[in-house]
């Protein structure tokens, strides 16, 4: 049994060290101390034995695994009930049929009229079809402003881009370091040329939950159309269109176990919906091309067993969630961002200084555990998310980003893993970077 | 397709060279953390044969970062300082059997970082240099 400090055994071993070898030779760490509690060289991470690796899924705001009541519910769209919508003869009628069911399920669960849900192929078409839609119609009243916060999804972000080319000058609120936009923001930002306010409902990657309610009565008080992304929310938290008071909002069905590739819009009964896709006459002329039934089946079965077990799962994940916060606590120079008391159940996103999310999250990976980063590294572009930096945290600290995001089908010994897993990776990658070292000896950052 | 390849994914898992060493000759550190990585290169240095007897990285950086580091010090290791001078982020990306596009500046950020170090040790030990050879390739800001 060895026992020493990890500044010592970092002394004491002049051979270079690697990753493996914090497996070959598993380790408990305490605080700073790692605590050598086997020198036998046996692959052990968890209760496995040498080579078994277990897939741990916490990518759950990326995409969730389809359940087995959407499955279920789509196979028979695929070879019995394959009529289209728009024909006329029995088949078709058959499935027009069931797309109307599905159009009042899922209407029911957001507390709308079936008229008011328009299907789309997910959650960035449903963004760009109720902005491009109150940008136009704003524009034929002469108003071209549009509010926004700076922490939206890119389906949002880049919609406006495109409408400030076009002419339109966009404000885009603060979130602050708790990740939450103010309604006396709002309030203060809304002109009388104001076309549009646009605010999610939870943060994609911090998963802070907004004042929607709020902030929709500040924008009925100035006669403004407010649409909300609420893609992470539906099936995760309440949502109802009339308590929330919006008049648009976005949904996706592959965030909450249904299939990918279909979503809906709401659009409030009076507003004229504008086409992004034009041609036939389905929706009700405002999306054409034919309905993608085995899909909208599958959502709307998702979308009824989410909502009928919101309470239950909410429960059931947040412990997760908070015992992955409170497991983490004992690392040194990290951090959980966003506010915890207006959060969804399952996400969760934290930073640990000296670090980079690409290493930490491909470390992860190897040991089964699929998981996201904001680094740069991942988006592509040398910045690191823009969620992150919108709330404050430095460039360097937000490079080092982990976001955990948990469904039910996460269990309690995975997380048990993924605390054992980020403690030893993150260990291991201060151990190898010149940034920690300079933390640790005080020295300022460039 | 994998997001790297399997060289790559050897030299993040299991890098060779890692660690520092104190009595170092030659230190070079290039990069920031706020681009998102940071290398630092230690050399030992045979003042008689001009051998890169050891070497060692630290690095702060995504997988492609640390497998260029680690990389790079295999190529130079036991090599003489010229034929360090000559190392350049091609024959890191092919070693690695490549690199992504957008991760090809891990590959220079290895070669700046050698060169750094020589440097350091050049200018430790008195030795005569054309300041040309150290010109940077400024793919960072």
């Amino acid at each position: 049994m060895q026992n020493s400090s990890f500044a010592a055994m970092q002394e004491e071993d002049k051979k270079s060290r690697n990753f493996s070898d914090f497996f070959l030779f598993p380790i408990d760490i305490i605080g700073n101390k790692v605590y050598i509690i086997c020198e036998k060289p046996i692959m052990l991470i968890g209760n496995r034995k040498a080579g078994e690796k277990m897939t741990v899924y916490v990518d759950n705001a990326a995409t969730t695994k389809m359940s087995d009541t959407a499955f279920k519910a789509m196979a028979p769209f695929m070879q019995e009930i394959y009529g289209n919508p728009s024909s006329l003869h029995h088949i078709g009628q058959q499935a027009k049929e069931y797309l109307e069911d599905a159009r009042e399920r899922v209407a029911n669960c957001i507390g709308a009229l079936p008229s008011e849900i328009y299907f789309t192929s997910g959650g960035s078409e449903a963004d760009n079809q109720a902005i491009l839609t109150a940008a136009h119609n704003g524009a034929l009243k002469g108003k071209k402003h549009i509010i926004s916060s700076k922490f939206e999804h890119h389906a949002v972000l880049h919609t406006l881009d495109k409408l400030k080319k076009e002419g339109f000058e966009i404000t885009l609120l603060d979130v602050y370091s708790e990740g939450i936009v103010r309604a006396e923001d709002l309030k203060k930002a809304i002109r009388e040329d104001t076309a549009l306010v646009t605010i999610m409902t939870a943060n994609n990657e911090v998963g802070t939950i907004q004042p929607i309610k709020e902030l929709s009565e500040v924008c009925k008080e100035r006669g403004v159309i407010f649409h909300t992304d609420a893609v992470q929310a539906v099936g995760h938290i309440p949502v109802n269109v009339k308590d929330f008071g919006v008049d648009m909002l976005s949904v996706s069905a592959h965030k909450f176990h249904g299939p990918k590739g279909v979503g809906f819009l709401y659009c409030r009964k009076g507003i004229i919906l504008q086409n992004l896709i034009n041609g036939g006459a389905q929706e009700r002329n405002k999306r054409a091309g034919t309905e993608n039934l085995p899909a909208i089946v599958g959502m709307a079965a998702a979308l009824e067993e989410a909502v009928s077990k919101l309470d239950e799962n909410a429960k059931y994940i947040s412990a997760l969630r908070d015992k992955i916060i409170e497991g983490v606590a004992d690392i040194e120079r990290s951090r959980v961002n966003g506010d915890l008391k207006h959060h969804l159940p399952g996400t969760v996103n934290m930073c640990f200084e000296g670090i980079e999310g690409e290493s930490l999250l491909l470390l992860l990976d190897q040991a089964g555990i699929c998981a996201s980063s904001g680094s740069a590294c991942t988006s592509g572009s040398l910045d690191p998310s823009h969620v992150l930096l919108s709330m404050g945290i430095p460039v360097e600290t937000a490079h080092g980003s982990l976001r955990l995001s948990f469904s039910e089908y996460n269990t309690e010994e995975e997380v048990d893993l993924i605390l054992e897993t980020i403690h030893k990776v993150v260990v291991y990658l201060r151990s190898i970077s010149p940034v920690w070292e300079k933390i640790m000896k005080g020295e300022v950052i460039e | 397709m994998a997001l790297y390849s399997d060289a790559v994914m050897d030299h993040f898992t299991n890098p060779r060279n890692v660690g520092k060493i104190d009595d170092a000759d030659g230190v070079g550190e290039v990069g920031n953390a706020r681009c998102g990585d940071i290398m630092k290169i230690y050399l030992k240095v045979n003042k008689e044969t001009g051998i890169i007897e050891d070497v060692k990285f630290n690095t702060f950086g995504c997988a492609s970062a640390i497998a260029s580091s680690s990389m790079a010090t295999c190529l130079i290791k036991g090599q003489p300082i010229s034929k360090a001078l000559e190392l350049t982020n091609q024959a890191v990306v092919e070693a690695l059997e490549g690199l992504p596009a957008i991760k090809v500046h891990c590959s220079v950020l290895a070669e700046e970082a050698i060169k750094a170090a020589v440097k350091d040790y050049y200018d430790k030990n008195g030795v005569e240099y054309d300041p040309e050879i150290f010109k940077e390739k400024h793919i960072h800001e």
